[in-house]
C-alpha cells in the first residue's frame, strides 16, 4: 500500500507542478493566439492542439527520441549538466507540459477572445498601458477561463498513461504514477487494490468538478 | 485653442479622408449617416485607430509623420456607445480606474463635482451588470471625466438607449457642456441631439467632412449635402424677457424680434436655445391676425432650394440677424413670388425651447 501512496503523492506533485507551469507558459501563448493576426497563428495553434489528437504513444515515442542520449534535446541537457530526462521526474514534467498544453491553452484562448478588445480600448482611454490593461482588465475578466484551464490541466495530467509509460518508465517511487499503479494491480490480478485506487480517483475527480460547478465558475454572466 | 486633424485611412470598401479644424472649446458635433466615418474619426483622435495624417490638440502634436502618441498617453476622455464599464469592478472601482492612473499632478475636475454632476453617488457599490443602460452611460461619462481630460470624445452616447433614457441623460450632457470647460467632440446621427447640444457642426458623408462651421449658420445652409427632411430647421439663441403666469407662456427676445413659447421654467434673463423646424414655418404675403398662430414676424426672403420631393422647396428667411428655414410647396412659393429680397410675414407654428 505504501507503493500506492507514493504513486498518489507523485501524481499529485506532477499534476500540480504541471498545472502551475502551464498557466505561466500557456497564458502568453493563449493571449497571442487570441489577439494576433499573424499568419504563424494557425501553425502555432495547430502545434499546440496536436497532443489532443495524437496517440499518446506517438508523442511519448518522439519525446523519448528527442530527450534521449542521441536526441537534440538530450544532448543539450547533457551538455549543461542536467543529465538525461527520460525515466526521471523532470522528464515526466516535460512530457506532461506538452501533453496537457491544449487543455490549458484552449480555455484561456477562448476566455481572452470572449473578453475582446473593447474593455482593453476602454482601459487605454483611461491611461492604462497595454501591460497594465492586460494585468488589471484582461486577466480579471478572463478568470473563469483560468479556473477551467487549471481544472482541465490538472485532471488531464492525473489521467495520462501512454506518454508517462514511454517517457517515465514505471519506476516505483520515482516515476510510477497512479494510472500505472492501477495498471500494475490489474496485471497482477489484484483487483481489490485496483478498486481502491480507481474508485478513489473517480470520487476525487467528481468532487473537484462538483465543487467548481457549485461555485458557479461556469455560470453565464 | 484648436484641434487640427487630418486623417487618411482605407479599408476594403471604405476610404476616410478628412481635414478638420475644430474649435478648442464648446461642443463640436460630427454628424452624418451610419457608415460615413464619423466614429473612425473619433477613434483616430483617441489613438485607437491609426491612419496616415496628423493631429494637433491645443498646440500639442499627437500625431504626425514620425510621432504617434499611443492612446493611453493622450489626455482624452472617451465615452463609448456601449458604455464599456469593467464588469469585474463596481462603480467605484470603475470611476477610480482612470482617476488613479492620471496622477495627482493633473488637478482639474474634483471627484465630488463629477459625482454630483452625473448623480452617480448612490450607485457606488453596484456592479455594472446591475445598472440600467442610462445609469451605465452616466457612470461611463463620469469615469471619463475623472481623468481630467483636455478633450472629451463621445461616440453616440445615447444611441443605445431608449427615448426615456435619452431624455434622462440629455440634461446631464447639457450641464457638462455648460459647467465644465472641456471641449467635447460628439458623434451623432440624431439631428435633435445635435441641435440641442452642439455649438459647432461638422457634417460627414462618404468618409469626408463635407461641411463644417458654427451650428446656427450651418444648419440653415441650403447647400448641405444631406437632406434633413422633417428635421431641417434653424437653431438660435434668445433671452427670456417675460413670463406670463396666466397662460403659462414665456416671451423670448432675439436679435430680430420676439417669440412666445411654452414656459419651460427658465428664469427671466436666462439665455435659451430655440429650435424652429422648417416644416413648422409658413409664409404669407401680408399680415394676418385672425389665425391661431401667435408668432408672426416680418422677414426677407434670402434664397430657396429644391427639396428631395419635387413638390417641396426650402426657403431661407432673414429676421434681423437670425435666419429661419421654411419648407413650403413649390406651388405656394411660386404663387407668393418668393424671390430673393421679397418682404413677407412668417407664421411660426411651433418653437421648441431646447435648453
Amino acid at each position: 500500500m505504501s507503493a500506492d501512496l507514493a504513486a498518489i503523492l507523485l501524481t499529485a506533485r506532477l499534476a500540480g507542478l504541471t498545472t502551475v507551469l502551464l498557466l505561466f507558459i500557456g497564458t502568453p501563448i493563449a493571449w497571442w493566439l487570441a489577439r494576433s493576426r499573424s499568419r504563424l497563428k494557425s501553425v502555432v495553434g495547430a502545434l499546440v492542439t496536436l497532443p489532443l489528437v495524437l496517440p499518446p504513444a506517438v508523442l511519448g515515442f518522439y519525446l523519448l527520441v528527442l530527450l534521449g542520449p542521441d536526441g537534440a534535446i538530450g544532448r543539450m541537457t547533457q551538455a549543461v549538466g542536467l543529465g538525461l530526462l527520460p525515466f526521471t521526474f523532470p522528464g515526466l514534467v516535460v512530457a506532461s507540459l506538452i501533453y496537457s498544453m491544449p487543455f490549458v491553452v484552449q480555455p484561456l484562448q477562448q476566455a481572452f477572445v470572449a473578453v475582446g478588445r473593447k474593455p482593453l480600448e476602454a482601459a487605454a482611454t483611461l491611461r492604462a498601458s497595454p501591460l497594465d490593461a492586460f494585468f488589471n482588465v484582461a486577466l480579471p475578466l478572463a478568470r473563469p477561463g483560468f479556473i477551467t484551464a487549471a481544472v482541465l490541466g490538472f485532471a488531464h495530467t492525473v489521467g495520462e498513461f501512454g506518454v508517462v509509460l514511454m517517457i517515465g518508465g514505471n519506476i516505483p517511487g520515482r516515476t510510477q504514477v497512479l494510472s500505472m499503479a492501477i495498471y500494475n494491480h490489474v496485471e497482477a490480478m489484484e483487483y481489490g487494490d485496483a478498486h481502491w485506487l480507481a474508485g478513489g480517483m473517480l470520487c476525487f475527480s467528481f468532487l473537484v468538478l462538483l465543487l467548481l460547478y457549485s461555485r458557479g465558475w461556469n455560470r453565464p454572466q | 485653442m484648436t484641434i487640427a486633424a487630418r486623417f487618411e485611412l482605407s479599408y476594403p470598401g471604405f476610404t476616410l479622408d478628412v481635414d478638420l479644424d475644430l474649435p478648442g472649446r464648446g461642443v463640436t458635433a460630427l454628424f452624418g449617416p451610419s457608415g460615413c466615418g464619423k466614429t473612425t474619426v473619433l477613434r483616430c483622435i483617441a489613438g485607437l485607430e491609426r491612419g496616415e495624417g496628423r493631429l494637433g490638440v491645443n498646440g500639442e502634436t499627437w500625431q504626425d509623420g514620425r510621432t504617434f502618441l499611443p492612446a493611453h498617453k493622450r489626455s482624452i476622455g472617451y465615452v463609448f456607445q456601449d458604455a464599456r464599464l469593467f464588469a469585474h469592478l463596481d462603480v467605484r472601482g470603475n470611476l477610480d480606474f482612470g482617476r488613479r492612473r492620471t496622477g495627482s499632478a493633473a488637478q482639474g475636475v474634483s471627484r465630488d463635482t463629477v459625482v454630483d454632476l452625473l448623480d452617480v453617488g448612490p450607485l457606488m457599490s453596484r456592479l455594472p451588470p446591475r445598472l440600467s443602460g442610462g445609469e451605465q452611460q452616466r457612470v461611463a461619462i463620469a469615469r471619463a471625466l475623472l481623468t481630467t481630460p483636455r478633450l472629451l470624445l463621445m461616440d453616440e452616447p445615447l444611441a443605445s438607449l431608449d427615448q426615456a433614457r435619452k431624455q434622462e441623460i440629455l440634461p446631464y450632457l447639457e450641464r457638462l457642456r455648460d459647467e465644465l470647460e472641456i471641449p467635447i467632440i460628439y458623434v451623432s446621427h440624431a439631428p435633435d441631439e445635435v441641435a440641442r447640444l452642439a455649438d459647432h457642426l461638422v457634417i460627414m458623408a462618404g468618409g469626408r467632412a463635407v461641411v463644417q462651421g458654427e451650428l446656427p449658420a450651418t444648419l440653415v445652409r441650403l447647400d448641405l449635402p444631406i437632406r434633413l427632411g422633417e428635421d431641417a430647421g434653424a437653431v438660435f439663441e434668445a433671452t427670456v424677457a417675460e413670463r406670463d403666469a396666466e397662460w403659462h407662456m414665456a416671451r423670448v427676445e432675439f436679435d430680430g424680434g420676439e417669440l412666445w413659447v411654452r414656459d419651460s421654467g427658465a428664469a427671466l434673463g436666462q439665455r435659451v436655445r430655440l429650435r424652429i423646424l422648417a416644416r413648422d414655418v409658413s409664409v404669407a404675403g401680408s399680415r394676418h391676425d385672425d389665425v391661431s398662430i401667435m408668432n408672426l414676424l416680418p422677414a426677407t426672403v434670402m434664397a430657396h432650394a429644391g427639396e428631395d420631393h419635387p413638390a417641396l422647396v426650402l426657403v431661407q428667411l432673414r429676421i434681423g440677424s437670425a435666419v429661419l428655414l421654411a419648407r413650403l410647396t413649390r406651388r405656394s412659393a411660386q404663387r407668393l413670388e418668393l424671390a430673393p429680397g421679397r418682404r413677407v410675414w412668417v407664421q411660426i407654428k411651433a418653437v421648441a425651447l431646447i435648453g
